[in-house]
């Protein structure tokens, strides 16, 4: 094991041939790599930590240089104007495109994973092509449409577009969830007289929700945090993300600060109790297979 | 978190077994949303490429088969073209350099601790929680003129006094490599993950030195992390006006070809050029994709 800790980063190797002894567990080159991901763990996180600290900033009229700890911001959050009304449309948007995608997408990723059809090949490039994509020519794409066909910019616009771009991640995220269900558990299900419906519903679906439920998560991150899709496909309403643009250029007040560390905390509080959670029920499992 | 998505199913058996109509059925909601809604606005961006302006509304065009606009936008933005892939190169270098010990770490070192592990890897995109343009205009804040890091390099000598960071190719590209490095991280991650040690200590029995065996037996093993991960970077990059922009961290000399569409389409309501710049970037970003792909043999990206 160790021979191979050094040699990602430490690329300096000891010219002699033969067998790296054992000791070199010790040695420099094993405390290279932990040291070098702690350090680059904590270079992602700088940006999330300054964007944290600086939601409790007492700014008066910009939120660049700190001038003394408050609590204001968290507790009036709707004061600076436009924050919480953008901050809505987002949830609004990212929920029902949520839905529309979770539901389609999870249409396909059954019939990809079970059925037998003709112009697979085609399907499948037509979903992974959206992923693709640039996010730009999504944007200019849709909003050309939108132009030609007439239809006025707004919330429908955007719910549309972001409906489409999260379909072909949720297709991914179902299918390979389809995948890796043991087939012997629907095939029970029938051999019992259960009915297609009755198989599906009680069978399939709750051993797919986990998938879907990541699916669903997935798709609401993306569509929270999509900027440029939407910029293009907007016109004057405000999400989140394009509030903030907008506000760049004369200066982000700390109550959008408030809003994404909220976001993330529970973003965050939401991924790790999952994770736990899951790591507990495996270690569970394999202890009941064990004792059989 | 997207890109998991993206490699999950990399190996996922494909194994259909019957025909029905229930597929049918199935299917053909969501395709038909693709179709009208990822298909048509391409039609559409050809379509508005080719028309003329209308003489007599400013902003309004007409339908036509001017095929002259991609040469001129090429004669005019050749260089934000050009410009954007080499930013993307870059970034994708860097992030792929910065990734892969990070990725081998979590993923082979501390496959014996799964808790630390899981949560090791939620730190990774952690990032992708918080909202991008704030973790964009914190950096921007950090390497402004009178941040700690400017400060501390114009201590040093290291820039000069009348020096900027923030504004320049340098800046660009570093927030395009730290705004794309969890999307390189997790690929990596997820085939380091998998990755047999037992090739490595078989390598190892047969006193290959550290190098070697990293070079013939570990790096080819994690190719397809690899190639997902420069794709997952490369691509969005590449389209990225965020980073490159004037109010972040860009200034007039780092301009790229997602800006142009932005300013060409939104501001200057200039639509045949921005649609014909938006089918120039797919065009190439597609034949890159298809030759990349193709050379490294994993065909099977969804």
């Amino acid at each position: 094991m160790t021979t191979q800790e050094a040699l990602a980063l430490d690329l300096t190797l000891d010219a002699k041939p033969g067998r790296r002894p054992r000791a070199g567990r010790f040695g420099v080159g094993s405390l290279i790599l932990p040291l070098y991901s702690a350090l680059a763990l904590i270079f992602l996180l700088i940006p999330i930590v300054y964007t944290i600290v600086f939601s409790f900033n007492d700014a008066v009229k910009t939120n660049v240089s700190w001038r003394g700890f408050t609590l204001n911001n968290w507790l009036r959050v709707c004061d600076a104007p436009g924050v919480c009304q953008a901050f809505g449309n987002s949830i609004l948007i990212g929920v029902i495109a949520t839905l529309i995608a979770t539901v389609l997408g999870t249409m396909i990723a059954i019939a990809l994973a079970r059925y037998r059809f003709r112009f697979r090949a085609a399907t499948n490039l037509l979903i992974f092509l959206p992923m693709a994509t640039p996010e730009v020519v999504l944007g200019a794409g849709l909003a050309a449409q939108f132009l030609t066909a007439g239809v006025p910019k707004g919330i429908g616009t955007v719910i549309l577009a972001h409906s489409m771009f999260c379909l072909s991640f949720v297709i991914v995220t179902v299918k390979a969830r389809v995948a890796g269900l043991d087939p012997s558990l629907e095939e029970a299900g029938r051999d019992l007289y259960g009915s297609p419906a009755q198989v599906f519903l009680r069978v399939t679906f709750p051993l797919l929700l986990p998938g879907i439920l990541a699916a669903a998560l997935l798709s609401f991150s993306l569509s929270f945090d999509d900027f440029i899709i939407t910029y293009f496909n907007s016109g004057s309403l405000q999400t989140f993300p394009t509030y903030i643009y907008t506000a760049a250029t004369r200066g982000i007040p700390p109550q959008a600060n408030v809003i994404a560390s909220a976001v993330f905390i529970l973003a965050i509080v939401i991924v790790v109790t999952t994770q736990v959670a899951g790591e507990k029920r495996r270690k569970r499992l394999m202890k009941q297979t064990a004792g059989v | 978190m997207a890109i998991t998505a993206f490699t999950a199913a990399t190996s996922a058996v494909d194994a259909p077994k019957r025909r029905s109509k229930v597929a049918l059925f199935l299917l053909l909601p969501g395709l038909l949303y693709l179709a009208l809604f990822f298909l048509v606005p391409l039609v559409s961006l050809v379509i508005t490429s080719l028309q003329v302006p209308d003489p007599a509304v400013f902003g309004r065009y007409t339908t036509a088969f001017n095929i002259q606009m991609y040469g001129e936008v090429i004669a005019e933005y050749g260089t934000q073209i050009l410009r954007s892939f080499f930013y993307a190169l870059l970034a994708t270098i860097f992030a792929l350099l910065f990734s892969y010990p990070l990725a081998y770490f979590i993923g082979v070192k501390v496959r014996r601790w799964p808790i630390l592990q899981g949560l090791m890897i939620v730190l990774v995109i952690a990032p992708f929680f918080i909202s991008f343009l704030l973790r964009t205009l914190a950096w921007k804040s950090i390497l402004s003129d009178d941040g700690v890091v400017v400060s501390a390099l114009k201590g040093l000598s290291l820039l000069g006094s009348q020096d900027h960071f923030t504004g320049t190719p340098a800046a660009v590209v570093f927030g395009l490599t730290y705004n794309f490095i969890p999307f390189m991280c997790l690929p990596l991650y997820t085939t380091l993950e998998r990755l047999d040690v037992r090739y490595l200590e078989a390598a190892s029995d047969l006193y290959s030195r550290p190098f070697h065996t990293f070079r013939t037996v570990t790096l080819p093993l994690s190719l397809p992390g690899i190639v997902s991960g420069t794709l997952l970077t490369f691509i969005p990059a590449a389209g990225d006006y965020v980073n490159a922009s004037s109010q972040f961290l860009g200034g007039s000399s780092s301009t790229m070809i997602g800006n142009v569409i932005q300013s060409n389409f939104l501001v200057q309501l200039n639509y045949p050029a921005a649609a014909a710049l938006s089918i120039i970037l797919m065009a190439i970003i597609l034949v890159i994709v298809a030759v990349y792909v193709k050379r490294s043999g994993t065909d099977d990206l969804v």
